[in-house]
């Protein structure tokens, strides 16, 4: 990652429109990150195009070849913490904002413990929830998620780990705000839906 | 030491809580990666390539 400046600053136009390909491709992942980023899809968006267009304006540091993905979502965080330093810093702690956290709420198919585990990731910690996010459903290796994230391997893994029993917690004790909702469903819902989803993979 | 049975039932709950959450987890996100891109994305990314110096070839490989 971190590619050292190559030798040669002429970019040829067939590795430009190899790297726009590429890149391109990555379009969807990009914006599922800065969804669990923001928790909101329009700032999300925003931040997902701001990442792109700078990644293409570094493409002379990519080496063609090593894992772009890594490499745009470390543009993609660095781009939102600059950002957040900013301006948007309540965002974070926004309920609403909570709510549309990774995918929009107005899905009316969208079940139950969906919404629960959505709120679940709001109230964590903003590095356990990248953490969580980059290893648990973004598919990153512990290594690349600590590249992404500029932190020791160590410090990714014992957030993941933290994360993951915060979240087990607070979907046991409901913690989470719902309009009047009784919530301590939210466990039993989801290890319902996993099971479907194991068997039906 | 063999962990008592109490202890080992919540170990093993645990571990499901755990397995259910990464798989609903990975569902959340695989969501809005199966979203339609939106075409600005697309727009903004040619933009980008049209304006990039052309050194000497056609620069409409994106059309």
């Amino acid at each position: 990652m971190n590619a050292s400046p190559r030798p040669e600053p002429a970019v040829e136009p067939n590795r430009d429109h190899a790297f726009k390909t590429e890149l391109a491709k990555l379009i969807p992942q990009l914006r599922a990150f800065a969804r669990s980023l923001t928790g909101d899809p329009t700032t999300a968006d925003d931040l997902a195009q701001d990442a792109m267009l700078k990644a293409w304006d570094a493409r002379g540091s990519f080496e063609m070849g090593t894992n772009m993905k890594a490499w745009t979502f470390m543009i993609l965080r660095n781009q939102f913490y600059s950002e957040k330093r900013r301006s948007w810093r309540q965002v974070q702690l926004d309920q609403e904002a909570a709510e549309r956290t990774l995918v929009a709420i107005d899905d009316p198919s969208s079940p139950l413990a969906l919404d629960e585990l959505r709120m679940g990731l709001a109230m964590l910690p903003p590095e356990q929830r990248e953490a969580l996010v980059l290893v648990g459903a973004g598919g990153f290796a512990y290594e690349e998620a600590a590249q992404i994230c500029g932190c020791a391997v160590g410090t990714v893994k014992s957030r993941v780990s933290r994360a993951r029993q915060a979240l087990a917690d607070i979907l046991k004790r409901g913690d989470y705000v719902r309009d009047g909702a009784s919530a301590g469903e939210a466990m039993g819902t989801i290890l319902a839906q996993a099971e479907r989803l194991s068997t039906s993979r | 030491m063999k962990p008592s049975p109490k202890k080992k039932a919540a170990l093993v709950e645990t571990r499901i809580n755990q397995e259910a959450i990464g798989a609903r987890l990975r569902e959340l996100f695989d969501e809005v990666v199966s979203e339609p891109v939106p075409d600005e994305f697309l727009d903004i990314l040619r933009g980008a390539e049209e304006r990039a110096p052309p050194s000497g070839a056609d620069a409409d490989a994106g059309k």
